[in-house]
């Protein structure tokens, strides 16, 4: 169907890092040393795993308490299908857990065969990563506890050196859809042509087309406009030092904000085959595209953009973007 | 409009720098703590607690606000975030001082924060779109074109940016919670310094920070009973406008000019330059301080750079210092940068501003931009009622 959305899967990944402040880095520096810690309350009763703040007073929390590794399950559901990063990859139960010589419970996973192996008071005992670093993830679950199991807690060692940070990756996968008006725009680009869409009041043309005019809040016409691949730099900037996130883009490099020949406003380009130091504003340019067999439905198709040697254009107002032959309209 | 009024208590802060050495949450409870400090109320007086930060992929928490009411004593009351990216420790202002104008709560305490550390605001700003071509990284790509549109435009001599940026480093010196304290800073060091992104230099561009900054806010009868200057808030505004459609006025935003022209008819001052002692200005780059002198009604158009190059807007001497704290240029925790220009304008009009007081700051501005210079957000604030 020519007018069906594209859609194409989007990774979002990131090794966020958190520093940890004394009690949540006490905690950690515990689970490394294979010791579990709660926080005592201002009432006296034993938080695990700990706050920094209480959560009924908001007093700020100090005094860092060893728990059990075993402890009650409170109460519990079944997870059929683990996904990834979960703490196991097979079905297990996510169960609260209280431990020996705490208040209160955590959540964590209980790793047994099936959901008939579960029940709401089972005792349970922590199962430790082979390799502890000082992370959550130190503790690899929770199994049922076999009865010779004390939990008793471990002696912390003194002077061990105390997590101050600690790595918490995210990774989001979205399928992404660049919408309808997007999704033309991108076919035509396999064809190497270049669509706007017109507001309904101004007549203005956007480019890439929106769906929507920013300025009259109304859907735009129907019909796409075909637009040359032609036009000219309403001004730049270019980058001199290498930005660590963008290894493919070798400095100094010129991106620039290019207006095609029809169009109302400008969008990002690269500038291609001229020195950072001979482009002008208001010089003419072109799209560099890539060779026919490799196009696709993508903005990518146009690698940059060049000098055409024309005459630059003359720019009245150059707060303005995309009007060079109306006035101040302020 | 029939609004109560309201005025600040209190404003705390942490020390800018790097890396804040604890906890997000601790951060965060060490600026409120110090706001209640200055205001002489207690966690039990707050009424509802109003935070913003940036984006949620800046330091990738989402929903901070569930996770930080026990830190700010919040728990049973009402918590809400606000979000409009850069501008929004200004938003979050202007939202908790709506919520006591509209007689809803009578001291509300608002925080805005970021933890550059934890995260790598690059990153996020330049997240990888499918079907699409990126040529940028960062901010400075985007605002570097606007600046060389407003160099031409005014044909401001070359170096005023640079001029701006030494200024408000010499004015951080005075500011012991600014993040970059460079006493040894000379104009030929900043004009030597790499462009970064053309024109615009290393030295011209902001820090990245950790910090918070946080504000009580009292309703008239608080403040009235209140042991200690406080800041009358004269006007609150906000707008926004897209960040590219056709005829936009890229330099002089009309959501920029509509914002000052709203909080100004408020506040009822008619000559800016001349009734407004002192002035906190969102500049994240040095050129953006003649643009938004002219943008904001301070300088006629064309004009800003003029006013840079007079040393109008120093502290020493100048009669419409702005970011005498150092600015946006001296410290960036981007959550909070809103917020600090707010806070320090009003530690202006109560005289507490330390060792960068303008002498007899009776009025100030506190302004914040943010997104593609899309969104706006400013206060006035004076001494009198």
């Amino acid at each position: 169907m020519a007018d069906e959305v594209l859609t194409a899967p989007l990774v979002l990944e990131y090794p966020f890092t958190r520093t940890t402040g004394p009690v949540i880095g006490g905690f950690l520096t515990g689970l490394r040393e294979g010791v579990i810690h709660g926080v005592r309350r201002s009432d006296g009763t034993v938080m695990c795993p700990p706050l920094e703040y209480d959560p009924i007073t908001s007093a700020p929390l100090s005094e860092l308490v060893a728990v059990g590794t075993v402890g009650t399950v409170t109460t519990w559901t079944w997870n059929g299908e683990p996904r990834a990063q979960q703490p196991f990859t097979q079905p297990f139960a996510w169960a609260m857990i209280t431990l020996d010589g705490a208040d209160t419970p955590m959540l964590h996973a209980v790793f047994v065969d099936s959901a008939d192996d579960m029940a709401t008071g089972m005792r349970v005992e922590v199962v430790w990563r082979d390799e502890r670093e000082g992370h959550i993830t130190d503790i690899a679950g929770f199994i049922p506890a076999v009865a010779s199991t004390t939990g008793e807690p471990a002696a912390m060692p003194s002077d061990v050196e105390q997590v101050q940070s600690v790595r918490t990756p995210i990774r989001m996968e979205y399928t992404y859809t660049p919408g309808r008006a997007l999704s033309q725009y991108l076919r035509a680009m396999k064809d190497k042509r270049i669509l706007g869409d017109t507001c309904p009041e101004t007549g203005e043309v956007s480019v890439p087309p929106r769906g929507v005019s920013s300025v009259a809040g109304k859907p735009t016409l129907p019909e796409l406009v075909d637009l040359p691949d032609t036009g000219y730099i309403e001004s730049f900037n270019i980058t001199r030092v290498p930005i660590k996130m963008r290894p493919d883009l070798t400095p100094p490099y010129v991106s620039a904000w290019i207006v095609l020949d029809g169009a109302s406003v400008g969008f990002m380009g690269l500038g291609m085959n001229v020195e950072p130091e001979d482009v002008r504003v208001g010089m003419r340019v072109r799209a560099v595209w890539k060779p026919d067999d490799e196009l696709e439905m993508s903005a990518q198709n146009i690698l940059g953009w060049e000098p055409t040697g024309e005459p630059d254009e003359v720019i009245a107002d150059y707060a303005l973007v995309g009007r060079i032959e109306q006035g101040d309209d302020q | 409009m029939g609004k109560e009024r309201a005025a600040v208590l209190g404003v705390g802060q942490t020390k800018y720098d790097t890396t804040y050495p604890g906890s997000m949450a601790g951060m965060l409870r060490e600026a409120a703590t110090n706001a209640l400090e200055m205001s002489g109320k207690r966690w039990d007086d707050i009424d509802a607690v109003i935070m913003g930060k940036a984006p949620d992929f800046f330091e990738g928490v989402m929903m901070p606000e569930v996770y930080l009411a026990e830190a700010l004593g919040c728990v049973g009351k009402p918590i809400m975030r606000v979000h409009t990216a850069g501008s929004v420790g200004g938003s979050t202002a202007c939202v908790a001082t709506s919520m006591i104008q509209s007689g809803v709560h009578e001291t509300v305490l608002t925080i805005g924060w970021e933890k550059q550390s934890e995260s790598n605001a690059m990153w996020a700003l330049s997240l990888p779109q499918p079907f699409a071509t990126s040529v940028n990284a960062g901010a400075g790509g985007y605002f570097s074109p606007i600046i060389r549109r407003y160099m031409m435009m005014t044909e401001a001599p070359e170096l005023i940016g640079c001029m701006v940026a030494l200024k408000d480093r010499k004015h951080a010196l005075n500011n012991p919670y600014a993040h970059l304290h460079q006493p040894d800073l000379t104009f030929e060091q900043v004009v030597e310094s790499p462009m970064l992104w053309d024109p615009i230099r290393y030295s011209e561009t902001c820090p990245s920070s950790d910090g918070a900054c946080a504000i009580v806010l009292g309703s008239e009868k608080v403040a009235e009973a209140h042991d200690g200057p406080v800041a009358w808030i004269k006007g609150i505004a906000m707008r926004s406008e897209s960040g590219s459609f056709a005829g936009r006025n890229m330099v002089s935003p009309a959501a920029s000019e509509a914002c000052a022209d709203d909080v100004f008819a408020q506040a009822g001052i008619h000559d800016r330059r001349k009734e407004i002692d002192a002035v906190e200005m969102y500049v994240p780059f040095s050129w953006y301080e003649p643009m938004w002198l002219e943008s904001l009604g301070f300088a006629e158009k064309g004009q800003g750079w003029k006013m840079v190059e007079e040393g109008a807007t120093s502290i020493d001497g100048g009669d419409l210092p702005v970011n005498c704290s150092g600015g946006v240029l001296s410290s960036n925790p981007i959550g909070a940068s809103g917020m600090i220009r707010f806070g320090e304008a009003a530690l202006q009009v109560m005289g507490l501003a330390g060792d960068h007081q303008v002498d007899g700051a009776k009025t100030a501005v506190g302004h914040a931009y943010g997104g593609a210079a899309q969104y706006y957000a400013m206060w006035v604030v004076g001494a009198d009622k």
